[in-house]
């Protein structure tokens, strides 16, 4: 039973961290407030290798593992949430199917740039008639000769649109499988296919510096060999590929909610009210211990699942009660901590702002917090 | 090329720094330390002379024990190995002595080009590197924004007040570099880890052949006599506008010779 980092793992952290710091933190607030999305803070990420962390150097990755990933989510979001979403869409939705079901030639193709960050990839299964319930997916896709001809449309997808994006791998019906339940499968159509339309960006109340798009496929055709992973099994991948996401979604929530603590210390020591510097008062001391204790707390239950899941063991309860609680302590934290700084917390240009802005998307993405409640109890037989 | 780059471990200039209250030494202790900023400018300016054109990068370190936290961190950046020369009696050099132990050391060592930064953030005297050129006998190319290798010959842009001069040598040299010369990387993942299994040689005063009485705070050239911390910052002159902001604005930068 060991919950502490090994060196190389602290290292790391610390590496990202300094990185958060000295490279986002500075400018993030000027592309948030345009709704930019921070090209040169990205190609910084990928030449640092945070693209290629649970990839394999053959490939061009790091050799690190997924928890490495989330530590790397973890301190980037404990600054800014959507350069560490973009990293974690990039890495567990872009990369990852083609890492775990991708044919030898998809990885060798498509894997090396991803790694470095010069490119990045997207997974379209959000659809506008629905999210939660995947399995009603309406984008279908028919096979002609050796081509996919996709019909349908997409929404809410990350990363789908920057100049840099190689590649979107979507969900579609593909036939009906024994029982009439239809067949899902995932196919990769790459920028620039002709039929496939990308949306202006979304108005977002928060993620405002990252990618985020609807997608329309009209006769869009695709080569066969595009296919994703097995036919029929695209949604089986996506579950697997979700679980994991969902430990990664946890991260990113607790740097987050770490992140709250940060600024709520530092402005709890400098603004003063009745002659005090409002830290002194218990009841702003209380809300800030709190807010350490969920953190905390959410950490180690993250820590849990990404332990069992590269243990090989069975997590998918886990990740979906770390994910619950990790994006529930976010939101939480957030709000205490646009609390504690007063009028200030309401303003942009405060980074507790923009954190109350992101969190409440943490209870919603990658399987809303609805859903991992359901995931939760039919692990308990119910 | 082989490249040698000097790294000194220095209290994080970013916390609270304090001086040992009897010697007057950086107290290093209560410190969190760090590498010294400018030096990880000097690895990255040694590394993309690497990449640009093959050969090897070592790190050279005089410092404590704890100085290896540091020598780590800067190997994660990429280079191949170091050298860390620690002994208990070298604590307290001042400068002229510490320039005579890096020498020793690098004569232990190939190399073509030594890097460093134009400064470290604790003692900040500047000189390690013209006193360390003088004792190895080559040029001293101090102060580069800018650094060009082109075959045997060494280019830079010393970085002036006014603006740069262009300074040439020949051969092998010294050069420090400041803060404007490039961007250090972050280290990676693969660098973290690789650089566990990198070769740190550690280097004691008898290895180098120095006696200890030369070294040290009893056998330093200059002395700290004397410290008191800077006082604490005057409340600044407030000026009501009442229509004549703009005057008293004015005789204010006229008192201080501003104007
Ligand atoms: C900024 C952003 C980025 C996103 N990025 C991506 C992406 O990259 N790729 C992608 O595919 N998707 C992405 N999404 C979509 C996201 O995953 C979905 O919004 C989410 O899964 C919820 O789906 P929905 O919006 O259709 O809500 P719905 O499924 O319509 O749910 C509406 C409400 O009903 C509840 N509900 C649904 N079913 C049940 C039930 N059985 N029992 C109880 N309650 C239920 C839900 O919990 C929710 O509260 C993104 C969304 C946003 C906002």
């Amino acid at each position: 039973m060991e919950f502490r980092l090994t060196e190389e793992q602290s290292a790391l952290r610390e590496s990202v961290r300094e990185f958060a710091t000295e490279v986002v933190a500075p400018v993030i607030g000027d592309h948030y407030e345009r709704g930019e999305f921070p090209y040169g803070i990205v190609k910084r990420m990928g030449e640092m290798g945070l693209f290629g962390l649970p990839f394999g150097e053959d490939v061009g990755g790091m050799g690190g593992d997924y928890f490495a990933l989330c530590l790397a989510l973890e301190e980037l979001a404990r600054v800014d949430s959507s350069v560490a979403i973009t990293l974690e869409a990039g890495v567990s939705l872009g990369a990852m199917p083609i890492h775990r079901f991708g044919t030898d030639a998809q990885k060798k193709r498509y894997l090396p740039r991803l790694c470095r960050g010069e490119a990045i990839a997207a997974f379209g299964l959000t659809e506008p008639g629905g999210g939660s319930d995947a399995g009603a997916t309406k984008t279908r896709a028919v096979l002609d000769g050796d081509t996919w001809v996709i019909n349908g449309t997409k929404c809410f997808i990350t990363n789908s649109g920057t100049d840099i994006t190689d590649f979107v791998t979507v969900t579609a019906v593909t036939g009906t499988r024994e029982g009439g339940k239809p067949e899902i499968s995932a196919i990769l159509v790459p920028a620039g296919t002709p039929g496939f339309t990308v949306g202006p960006e979304y108005s977002k109340v928060g993620w405002c510096a990252s990618d985020t798009r609807e997608l329309s496929f009209v006769d869009c055709r695709v080569p066969a060999e595009n296919l994703v992973g097995e036919r029929g099994r695209g949604y089986a991948q996506f579950l697997r590929i979700l679980d994991e996401g969902r430990i990664a979604i946890a991260a990113l929530a607790v740097g987050l909610a770490q992140g709250c603590v940060d600024e709520s210390v530092k402005y709890a020591k400098q603004r003063v009210a009745f002659g005090h510097h409002i830290g002194d008062y218990q009841a702003i001391q209380f809300k800030i211990a709190d807010m350490e204790l969920r953190a905390h707390t959410a950490r180690l239950a993250y820590y849990d699942a990404a332990a069992r899941m590269l243990a090989g063991e069975p997590f998918k309860k886990q990740a979906a009660m770390a994910k619950l609680y990790a994006s529930e302590s976010a939101v939480t934290n957030a709000r205490e901590a646009t609390q504690i700084h007063g009028g200030y917390g309401f303003m942009n240009e405060f980074p507790v702002a923009r954190m109350w802005r992101d969190s409440k998307i943490l209870e919603i993405g990658e399987g809303t917090s609805e859903v991992q409640r359901l995931l939760i109890a039919r692990d308990l037989g119910l | 090329m082989k490249i040698v780059v000097l790294v000194k471990q220095v209290p994080d200039s970013g916390a609270e720094r304090t001086l040992k209250s009897d010697d007057f030494t950086v107290d290093r202790g209560s410190a969190s330390n760090v590498i010294n900023e400018m030096d990880e400018y000097a690895i990255e300016e040694a590394l993309r002379i690497k990449e640009a054109q093959g050969g090897e990068v070592t790190i050279l370190t005089v410092g404590p024990d704890g100085a290896t936290e540091s020598i780590r961190k800067a190997l994660s950046m990429g280079p191949d190995a170091a050298v860390h020369v620690v002994d208990g009696a070298i604590a307290g050099s001042d400068a002229v002595q510490t320039s005579a132990v890096l020498a020793a050391a690098l004569g232990t060592l190939e190399w073509d080009l030594v890097l460093c930064g134009a400064e470290a953030t604790d003692g900040r005297v500047q000189v390690i590197p013209h006193m360390l050129a003088e004792r190895l006998g080559v040029p001293a190319l101090t102060g580069a924004r800018k650094l060009t290798i082109d075959g045997d010959s060494r280019t830079i842009e010393r970085q002036t007040d006014e603006g740069y001069e262009v300074v040439r040598a020949d051969g092998k040299a010294v050069v420090s570099v400041w803060d404007t010369i490039n961007e250090p990387r972050y280290p990676s993942f693969k660098g973290i880890m690789a650089a566990k299994k990198k070769p740190v040689t550690t280097l004691s005063l008898a290895d180098l052949g120095l006696a200890p009485d030369t070294v040290g705070l009893a056998n330093a050239y200059s002395a700290v006599v004397s410290a008191a911390p800077r006082p604490a910052r005057q409340a600044g002159t407030r000026v009501t506008d009442e229509g004549e902001g703009g005057v008293q604005l004015v005789e204010f930068l006229a008192v201080e010779k501003f104007v």
